[in-house]
């Protein structure tokens, strides 16, 4: 054996040893997380292989950078050949890989996405010397320019090489086949031929020591999900992501205390975590100044994850058990997250929507307030507000018996659901009941269904918060027992579906609520769940409800989280927009890149602690902006927060923010003409909207 | 450290309160009862007492119906003991004297060091629950108590005058004291836990029996305070209105 | 003192606090009505300098020791019990306050008498007295006789007027001696002065509670003057804390505190639901807004919709005289 093939095979060994080991480590803190699984579904996680790995598809989102990963992804799928021809060329020297170091169009394919490859990589070195985005902050940007490099490096001695080789007439094909080749060797055509040896030789030299090098530290960081991708994609999770998984009180604790506590299946997640910083971009809560990043979030669970997973399989014998104890004592949240992070997060789903990777931000958040909320660590105003939802099925204080209250101010009687039959069950929901400013918007939806000669009904007293903020916020008890009691009184009325007027509620009741008479079946398998604006686009579409005068006008329209986002309607509400005579104007962010109010995930029962631009004024400014002088919402929850944000952005006078059903109702009503108030609304609706 | 909670269930005013038109008296019938706020502050002292100076937490309730979710709540919290006393009547709104008179027959054979209450209930008419059992104990009694610190058999405590002013009173020997804000507000407690309390826990009976109390102040009728819907506009000009805002708070008896 | 109308006057450092007025306001009536003599008792040391201003009663008895010098629960309560075992009055009048309630059941139980609590006025009839009080939150007003022949009552302020009780005329004085007291188990140590930092509105009884209509910063001190003149501190609404022109620790409403004040005077406040979430259990509002249809005016007791800027000024005048 030759000196080089020994170095080649010792680099080799060593290589792939240090990677293995590497590996295994991580592999082995895997095994400390609970259990998971069952996945099933095969063929629909391998297309998802196909498409989101294959395809790129998330990533291409943000079009520049997707592409020079695309290039960068499917060049070293297409290239791999080579680097396993330098190898094998390392231990057996005169080795041709059969067919693929022969075939011409391989070779030319090749030839021209490491070309691509190169122009990729230097277009990500330039972004991030030159462009600066803000979703790397936080990133470890020492490892992504060096990994560039190391790419740029593996394709430019590749390029050099075959360059050479082609120039000393030793290419295995015709120079013809590798142009891009051939231009690189070309300035080189003047040195002698030992020297271009020696050059080619050093090419190969470097191009192996990198791909070698780059090997050990793939485990390292972020390019550990160069390993974990596909299984991370083909393991992602196919339930609706509106469905939450249940708190795990057989394995002993309710929620995420300490790292273990999650499955391994989450810490496969932090393991795929590239980065790149998608998530943090579209993030509510990072982009208005809370200390919340899920880029952050993940990477800070994935290096403690590390850490505490070696310091529980390192021997209590080993030197430095000082550092290891007082890793063993790191409390998760408070040493390792702040608290105000977990926090912070509005359960919108942006991120969850937005990553390549599909890793999950949500659950591990809502699993580590779980075991925050076990240890009785939250702020006072939340605790306030759970009292009275465990107290009075409300997070207002009211009494559940004012539930319907809002009812009297109309001049027709709404069905009781509890002692008679209907075909569409109105769960309200609590904002729309209690709050007085929202009275109006549920009146008025009333007199839309009345309109369209629905039958319809409420459970009047009999209904609760639905839960899903509830659970949202980590008390699943809570939610457990307010599902409880909306189930049993749901069971008692005969119904065919249920129709909600906000968005959370419909989330849970569509996604999470099981009936458990004998067998487990989800509610919405027995009883089909809508969203108004579902319920609105049927009837206008079936003519049950008539347009008797149109809203002309230019407004815009907000996807509200739960709706849009985590459910898939986006459609419908436009259509109904459309059938009452408006224009809608996209705003920039819509659809499943629409802002979060901020509401969500419980915060609206929080203090809002520092912000340096709340997400509604944002939003309200993204809307003021397109000139459109009405944004129209579809949640009771984001015309509050709107409202409010409209004032305080100083806004009043140039938007207003109205619910879809109050224009539906004014567009559907039958004696506008009597009713002064309506009219007055509709002039100034009518004016407001041609401000657009 | 042993402490007693002492915790009374008093009408939950997000109800409307409406007059019995037959007794004259407030309609017990649909009022829906809750512990008193000020109790609740009581049990979060004590047990932030217990986790401070180790010791047992005994709470004691008479059952005015339903209490059984608060006492199991309480165990949650943190309480080791939970009693309820069950007796005829109760049902119907007990005088703070009464109440105190049961309580004692109670504790008879309960050992504490300090027994915590709210410094007064909303709805307590004929004084305090905590002032008359102290007196009946022969106990001393501090009310207004915003803070506990315990050191060598001793208690100084904090008591809240007005205006943010407050006093450091020593109290030796066992005592009695009237809470009007535990240090941190009460905590939260996962209904997870509080369901496994009722699963793990058991809620202590006393039977009382006829109980005699002389000198009872008794109420003879009750009425509901008028009430509009829309604020008295004052009119006039700027100076008058000055003038009839001043005398109105005055009568108000808001600067006392 | 027996059969008499009894005041237990309250001196907090020093000073006679004004429930003490009242107290003695509704015990003349009461006495006058009853044909029987008022009598302020007086506990403390050195506090003989006080009955000077003590003229709304007939005559003042006085238990002074070193011991009495500050507030301490069990040794007045031991002083009353001795000076009511030798006298019994018709009325034991205690403020329904944090010393007069520390005493009122002591008091009751020790000497076998009934006592009525949070009593709001009285009136007379037939030689018989009767207490109305205001509880469950302030929705509630329950009525009852006062048994003979003693009774306890806790009075609370609203009912009469201070500047009824306060007569300037120096009445008789009796000096008691008190009872021995070494077995007294409360000891006054000390007494905490409230921080000079950042004021905890939650705490406070009376808030004067900003809103837009101030429009700038510069008469927030209008509102600062008119809170020292009541006694309380300034609060504001989300606008006003958002232009920072309060610190977020003044935020009265969701996003911000859940006050219970006494007295709330709203200034330029709108009434939008989420402040009003924020001061829901006001016992008094009073809403200053130059639109008549806000909505703070359907909270409110009480409104003006004048010039709040130059309503303040007056107003604070109005209250120093």
């Amino acid at each position: 054996m030759s000196l080089s093939t020994a170095v080649v095979l010792l680099g080799l060994v060593a290589s792939v040893g240090l990677f293995g080991y590497r590996c295994w480590q991580r592999m082995q803190h895997l095994r400390l997380g609970r259990t998971a699984g069952p996945f099933g579904r095969w063929s629909k996680r391998i297309q998802g292989v196909l498409v989101f790995v294959g395809g790129q598809t998330r990533l291409l989102r943000v079009p520049g950078t997707g592409i020079a990963h695309l290039f960068i992804f499917w060049g070293f799928v297409l290239l791999l050949p080579t680097i396993l021809q330098a190898i094998i060329e390392g231990l057996f020297p005169d080795f041709v890989l059969p067919f693929f170091a022969m075939f011409g169009p391989l070779l030319l394919v090749q030839d021209i996405v490491a070309l691509a490859v190169t122009v990729a990589v230097l277009y990500g070195l330039y972004v991030r010397a030159a462009v600066r985005p803000e979703r790397y902050k936080g990133s470890h940007q020492f490892e992504g320019n060096l990994v560039l490099c190391f790419i740029f490096t593996i394709m430019a001695t590749l390029l050099c090489h075959t360059g050479i080789r082609q120039n000393l007439g030793e290419a295995h094909v015709a120079a013809a086949w590798q142009p891009v080749a051939a231009v690189v060797g070309l300035p080189l055509r003047g040195l002698s031929p030992e020297t271009q040896e020696a050059v080619s030789e050093i090419c190969w030299w470097v191009h192996l020591g990198v791909v070698l090098v780059f090997l050990t530290l793939l485990p390292l960081g972020k390019h550990f999900h160069v390993v974990t991708s596909i299984v991370n994609v083909l393991l992602r999770n196919l339930q609706p992501p509106g469905r939450l998984m249940p708190a795990r009180r057989d394995e002993g604790a309710e929620g995420a205390e300490r790292i273990e506590q999650f499955s391994w299946r989450q810490m496969l997640d932090w393991y795929s975590c590239s980065e790149c910083g998608r998530c943090q971009d579209v993030c509510p809560a990072y982009n208005s100044g809370a200390p919340l990043s899920p880029k952050l979030l993940i990477m800070g669970l994935r290096a403690h994850l590390f850490e505490r997973g070696q310091a529980l399989r390192a021997s209590p014998e080993d030197g430095r058990s000082a550092s290891r104890e007082a890793t063993l004592n790191k409390r998760l949240v408070g040493d390792v997250l702040s608290e105000e992070s977990v926090w912070a997060c509005t359960t919108c789903n942006a991120c969850d929507r937005e990553c390549p990777l599909f890793v999950e931000h949500v659950q591990p958040i809502v699993d580590l307030r779980r075991g925050l909320l076990l240890q009785q660590r939250g702020d006072k105003t939340l605790a306030t507000a759970l009292e009275s939802l465990r107290r009075y099925g409300n997070s207002l204080g009211k009494s559940d018996k004012q539930r319907a209250k809002w009812t009297t101010g109309l001049d027709f009687k709404i069905k009781d659901v509890r002692k008679q039959p209907v075909q569409t069950l109105w769960f309200v929901g609590d904002y729309a009941s209690y709050s007085p400013a929202l009275t109006q918007v549920a009146q008025a939806t009333a007199r839309v269904f009345q309109t369209a000669g629905l039958d319809f009904g409420l459970l009047f007293d009999a209904e609760r918060n639905a839960g899903n903020d509830v659970r949202r916020v980590g008390e699943e008890g809570l939610f457990e027992l307010l599902a409880q009691k909306n189930i049993a009184a749901l069971q008692k009325c005969q119904f065919e579906r249920i129709v909600t007027t906000d968005p959370h509620t419909y989330n849970t009741l569509k996604n999470e609520y099981v009936l458990t008479n004998g067998h487990e079946q989800p509610l919405s398998a027995k009883t089909p769940v809508l969203h108004y604006t579902e319920l609105v686009d049927e009837l206008t579409r079936d003519g049950r409800l008539k347009v008797l005068r149109k809203l002309d006008g230019a407004v815009t329209y907000h996807d509200p989280c739960y709706l849009g986002r985590y459910n898939g309607i986006y459609e419908a509400p436009r259509r109904v927009l459309r059938a009452v005579g408006c224009r809608v104007i996209e705003m920039p962010r819509n659809r499943d890149r629409a802002l979060c109010c901020g509401a969500g995930g419980g915060r609206i029962w929080m203090d809002e602690g520092k912000v340096k631009e709340r997400p509604a004024e944002s939003r309200v400014r993204e809307a003021a902006a397109l000139g459109v002088g009405c944004m129209v919402v579809a949640c009771p929850k984001d015309l509050s927060m709107y409202r409010d944000a409209v004032k305080t952005a100083g806004l009043e006078g140039r938007i207003v923010v109205r619910d879809l059903i109050e224009l539906v109702d004014e567009a559907t009503r039958a004696n506008a003409g009597s009713d002064a108030t309506a009219v007055a609304k509709t002039e100034a609706m009518a004016s407001s909207l041609s401000a657009g | 450290m042993d402490i007693v909670v002492l915790i009374k269930f008093v009408p939950d005013l997000v109800e409307d309160l409406e007059i019995d038109a037959s007794t004259g008296l407030l309609d017990r019938s649909f009022l829906r009862l809750m512990p008193n706020e000020l109790d609740e502050h009581a049990l979060e002292q004590a047990v932030i007492l217990k986790e401070r100076h180790g010791g047992r937490v005994t709470v004691l309730a008479l059952d005015t119906g339903d209490v059984d979710e608060a006492l199991f709540t309480a165990v949650a919290k943190g309480a080791d003991r939970v009693i309820k006393i069950t007796g005829d009547g109760f049902d119907q709104g007990l005088g703070s004297r009464r109440i105190a008179t049961i309580l004692r027959r109670a504790l008879s054979d309960v050992r504490f060091d300090l027994i915590l209450t709210g410094t007064q209930a909303v709805d307590d008419l004929d004084g305090f629950v905590g002032a008359f059992l102290a007196a009946d104990l022969g106990l001393p009694y501090v009310g207004y108590v915003t803070q506990v610190a315990a050191a060598d058999g001793r208690v100084v405590v904090r008591k809240e005058y007005p205006g943010g002013l407050n006093a450091e009173i020593e109290v030796s020997g066992p005592a009695v004291l009237g809470i009007q804000a535990a240090e941190r507000a009460p905590r939260y407690v996962v209904t997870s836990k509080v369901m496994e309390a009722m699963k793990s826990a058991k809620i202590e009976e006393f039977a009382v029996d006829e109980v005699s109390v002389e000198n009872e102040f008794a109420i003879s009728s009750m009425a509901l305070p008028e009430s509009g819907t829309h604020a008295e506009m004052i009119e006039g000009t700027v100076p008058q209105i000055a003038q009839r805002l001043a005398a109105l708070l005055k009568e108000r008896g808001i600067l006392a | 003192m027996c059969g008499e109308v009894c005041v237990v006057v309250e001196v907090l450092r020093g000073e006679v606090k004004d429930i003490t007025y009242i107290m003695l306001a509704a015990g003349r009536q009461l006495a006058a009505g009853l044909k029987t003599k008022l009598t302020a008792l007086l506990i403390g040391r050195d506090v003989q300098k006080l009955v000077a201003q003590l003229g709304a009663a007939d005559r003042i008895v006085c238990v002074e020791h070193a011991d009495l010098e500050e507030f301490n629960p069990d040794a007045y309560l031991q002083v009353l019990i001795a000076v009511f075992e030798q006298h019994a009055p018709r009325l034991v009048m205690f403020g329904h306050t944090a010393t007069g309630t520390d005493l009122a059941c002591g008091v009751a139980h020790r000497l076998r008498w009934p006592v009525a609590t949070a009593c709001w006025t009285f009136s007379l009839g037939n030689g018989t007295v009767q207490c109305s009080s205001l509880t469950c939150g302030g929705k509630l007003i329950a009525n009852g006789p006062l048994p003979e022949p003693s009774c306890v009552v806790t009075v609370m302020p609203g009912g009469y007027k201070a500047k009824d009780g306060q007569v300037h005329k120096t009445p008789a004085v009796e000096t008691v001696s008190a009872p021995g007291l070494d077995q007294v188990r409360t000891r006054f140590k000390q007494y905490l002065e409230p921080p000079a930092g950042d004021v905890d509105i939650t705490k406070q009884r009376i808030l004067v509670s900003v809103g837009r209509g101030i429009q700038n910063k510069d008469n927030l001190a209008l509102a600062e003057k008119l809170a020292a003149a009541l006694g309380g501190v300034v609060s504001g609404s989300r606008p006003v804390i958002d232009q920072a022109w309060l610190p977020t620790t003044r935020l009265v409403g969701k996003s911000g505190k859940q006050v219970k004040p006494k007295l709330y005077v709203a200034i330029g406040i709108s009434g939008a639901p989420e402040h009003l979430e924020g001061v829901a259990e006001a016992e008094l509002m009073l809403a200053i807004n130059t639109d008549p249809k806000a909505p703070i005016f359907d909270v409110a007791q009480y409104g003006a919709t004048c010039n709040a800027l130059e309503l303040m000024p007056l107003l604070t005048e109005n209250l120093k005289r």
